[in-house]
């Protein structure tokens, strides 16, 4: 038993934190996240000349063959970072469902330029009326000699406005709600009929809505099978999750630094205000939340590293653990800075947005605290 | 980062299984589960048992009787002696004042205490709270004062579990009043059977006989049962704290009740469906189990950093803390399953004519559950120890 990174882990780990530390100032930050991408593409290049875009992949595809743990060593300082750049939904979930969907010939297509930087992707899963609720698809997919054809609309899509490839979830059988009927699809964004609305979500991050108007794909733009695409989307969420909250520790951690740093200078009645018990205890239970939640991480992690029965009942804990520690961590650090915890200028209050939008994304505390309870308490 | 289990770890593990299956019987549960002797007997005989198979003080070190087992081992062992339901040794010898003689004992005290330890004929109970000083330790007023080749100590210590037990008692007695209050504690062994030790009983709120007031009215206790030097006792005690603090966060045992509740809840029926499908039930036994299993692995980060020498660092204080929260939280679903035979007294009516025979059980351990998070340091004082040695605050 062992919970430390392996030697070329630190490294990994190291590369990024160095990288956050030179060329990710706050001022940095916020100028990445207003431009015109939403992100910076000389930050993207420096990510593929360093290799971390080649993480998940198999070294067949000249990946660097990595796992859960690999992945939240990168996470958990992109978080500290707070970096907006699309690790997250070019290499983690487009790269990931290629990874999944058992179809060589886009394997072979789209992986190398993931690694060399010129394929930005993404997932449209989410639809209107969806929730968090995966399966909940109604758009359509018909089929029309060796292509299909698609019609519907795709809200909330993580690197959607800068995306050249999406790969969109379509029913192609079943009523609206079933796990089985759907497919999924790979389409190019200059498509006919592809139909992009972009805006900024709260945490900085550029978005699309994304309408597919009688869209053609070929058939053999199909991941995995015809009707079957549901638990290749379910694995591959399994896997962000785990890699959002890595990045979501990231921040706690950053938050309860920050936090304990300016309690020791802040001076109220002739004192630093770190002084007062009452603080120091709110202080605590944000360090025993965090302590608290990297355990959880880990224990996700170990689960996956050895693909363990019980996964998904140690991701869904994660995920609720991740949602409500990050809320109690982000309330109190802006508690604690007091008027200036709300000004914008300072960084606390740009770091507790993401953790919001990492609480809603999947599905927040209370929704994965119920599927925890069908996994946990039906027998 | 990797938490799969060797070949060999397997083998033991069914190693663990088999001994428990053989000795941890129906017949001991029962006894041990009992009141007085009948308990004592039946504890000692179940930590016979352990030290026959070598089992007993893990942690020791080889040459006094431990095993000097990896961290990975002592989950194994712990996790299935809790899933088993057989109980924790009792602590006062093995696990808090044997460390202390091994590591700062003479040679002769280490031979005559360990072996008998490790045999159970000695019971040890543990003379730190007074009266005055709980919380706040270092106020303790018991007095020693030497007398030819004795101490003559005067006094009072409170809260002393299973007291009226006990063989022997280790005390921290204040030596010299002068300087600075953590100076001037020695650390005292007493033979409880020495002239002028009253036990009195302590009656508690769970109707169990377990806290006792020992008071010391010129009692003579050799120059030879004191630890290492006159003076320093508090060194020698803190360095046992980490350790308590560890242990009390019991974490196999919360999971062992987490998982006979789940049965007993879809047993209970209410309403014409079980319990367990109610969702207020079901968030609550979620909000707990997910606590735990972080939790779990928390424990096991703080043993694997003692295992590379780092620790048991003071996130210990974090283990007390969240351990005991859940103790209460899984006593207070027990006693809201239970209903209203939550309020069954044992022995005065068969409690299995009346309704949950388990009822009585659940009173008792949410009564005294209040202790948890007051012993061993209160949680309070846990997060003042950890915003100073831990934030830096």
């Amino acid at each position: 038993m062992n919970f430390n990174l392996s030697e070329e882990q630190n490294m990994l780990k190291d590369s990024v934190a160095r990288f956050v530390q030179d060329e990710y100032d706050f001022e940095s930050r916020r100028a990445n996240a207003a431009s015109e991408l939403g992100f910076n593409p000389k930050n993207w290049q420096t990510f593929a000349e360093l290799g971390w875009l080649s993480i998940p992949f198999d070294e067949a595809h000249g990946g660097f063959g990595g796992g859960a743990t690999d992945v939240m060593a990168v996470m958990e300082e992109m978080g500290k970072g707070l970096v907006v750049e699309p690790f997250v939904a070019t290499v983690l979930m487009f790269g990931g469902l290629l990874n999944k969907s058992a179809n060589a010939a886009l394997q072979d297509t789209y992986i190398e330029k993931i690694i060399d930087g010129s394929l930005q992707g993404a997932f449209a899963y989410l639809e209107r009326q969806s929730r968090f609720e995966l399966a909940d698809v109604k758009t359509q997919a018909k089929r029309d000699g060796n292509d299909f054809v698609l019609k519907g609309e795709k809200t909330v899509v993580f690197n959607g406005a800068a995306a050249n490839k999406v790969v969109v979830s379509a029913r192609t059988s079943g009523e609206q709600c079933d796990e089985a009927g759907i497919t999924l699809f790979l389409i190019d964004t200059d498509a006919a009929g592809v139909e992009r609305t972009p805006y900024r979500l709260m945490d900085g991050q550029l978005v699309a809505n994304i309408k597919l108007n009688d869209v053609r794909v070929a058939a053999d733009h199909v991941l995995g099978d015809v009707d079957n695409g549901y638990p290749i989307m379910d694995a591959v969420v399994g896997e962000v999750i785990i890699a959002l909250s890595a990045e979501a520790m990231g921040i706690m951690q950053k938050l309860n630094t920050t936090t304990i740093e300016y309690t020791k200078t802040r001076q109220q009645f002739g004192v630093a205000i770190s002084s007062f018990q009452a603080l120091q205890h709110r202080m605590v239970d944000m360090f025993m939340a965090g302590e608290q939640a990297k355990s959880i991480l880990y224990r996700a992690v170990c689960a996956a590293e050895s693909g363990a029965d019980d996964l998904a009942k140690n991701i869904a804990a994660l995920k609720v653990m991740i949602g409500r520690n990050g809320k109690l961590i982000g309330d109190e650090a802006i508690q604690l800075h007091g008027g200036m915890g709300l000004t914008d200028e300072l960084d606390v209050g740009h770091y507790v947005k993401r953790l919001m939008m990492i609480n809603t994304t999947f599905g927040d505390a209370d929704y994965q605290q119920q599927k925890f309870n069908r996994l946990a308490y039906t027998d | 980062m990797d938490i799969t289990f060797s070949a060999e770890e397997l083998a033991f593990r069914d190693q663990v299984r088999t001994f428990l299956s053989e000795n941890w019987t129906e017949d001991l549960a029962s006894r041990i589960r009992g009141e007085d002797q009948e308990f004592k007997a039946a504890q000692i005989e179940w930590q016979n048992k352990l030290n026959d198979k070598g089992w007993l003080a893990p942690g020791w070190p080889v040459e006094h009787g431990g095993v000097n087992w990896s961290v990975t081992e002592n989950f194994i062992f712990e996790t299935e002696r809790s899933l088993a339901g057989a109980p924790d040794v009792v602590p006062f010898g093995l696990k808090m004042v044997a460390p202390v003689i091994y590591g700062f004992g003479s040679e002769e005290q280490k031979k005559r205490f360990l072996p008998r330890i490790l045999k159970s004929q000695d019971w040890w109970c543990q003379g730190y709270s007074e009266p005055g000083a709980g919380s706040d330790l270092a106020a303790l007023k018991t007095k020693a004062e030497l007398d030819g080749d004795d101490y003559i100590v005067n006094g009072a210590k409170v809260w002393t579990t299973y007291a009226q037990y006990a063989d022997w008692i280790f005390c921290l007695v204040r030596t010299d009043a002068s300087g600075k209050r953590q100076d001037g504690i020695t650390f005292l062994l007493i033979d409880m059977n020495s002239p002028g030790i009253t036990v009195n009983k302590i009656s508690s709120i769970d109707d169990h006989h377990s806290l006792n007031e020992v008071v010391f009215d010129n009692v003579r206790v050799p120059v030879a049962n004191r630890i290492g030097e006159q003076d320093k006792g508090w060194t020698y005690a803190k360095a046992l704290l980490a350790h308590e603090r560890t242990s009390i966060a019991a974490v196999a045992d919360s999971k062992r009740r987490l998982r006979d509740l789940r049965k007993l809840l879809s047993d209970e029926i209410s309403g014409g469906r079980p319990l367990l499908e109610d969702t207020q039930f079901q968030n609550r036994l979620s909000n707990t189990e997910i606590e735990l299993m972080a939790l779990e692995y928390t424990e096991l980060r703080v043993l694997a950093s003692t295992a590379d020498g780092k620790g048991p660092g003071v996130e210990s204080s974090l283990l007390k803390i969240k351990g005991t929260e859940i103790q209460q939280a899984i006593q207070q679903m027990y006693m809201d399953l239970a209903g209203y035979y939550s309020g069954i007294i044992h022995g005065e009516e068969n409690a299995e004519t009346i309704g949950h025979a388990f009822g009585h059980d659940a009173r008792k351990a949410y009564m005294y559950g209040r202790a948890a998070t007051i012993y061993g340091g209160s949680n309070e004082v846990q997060k003042n120890i950890t915003a100073k040695y831990v934030l830096g605050l």
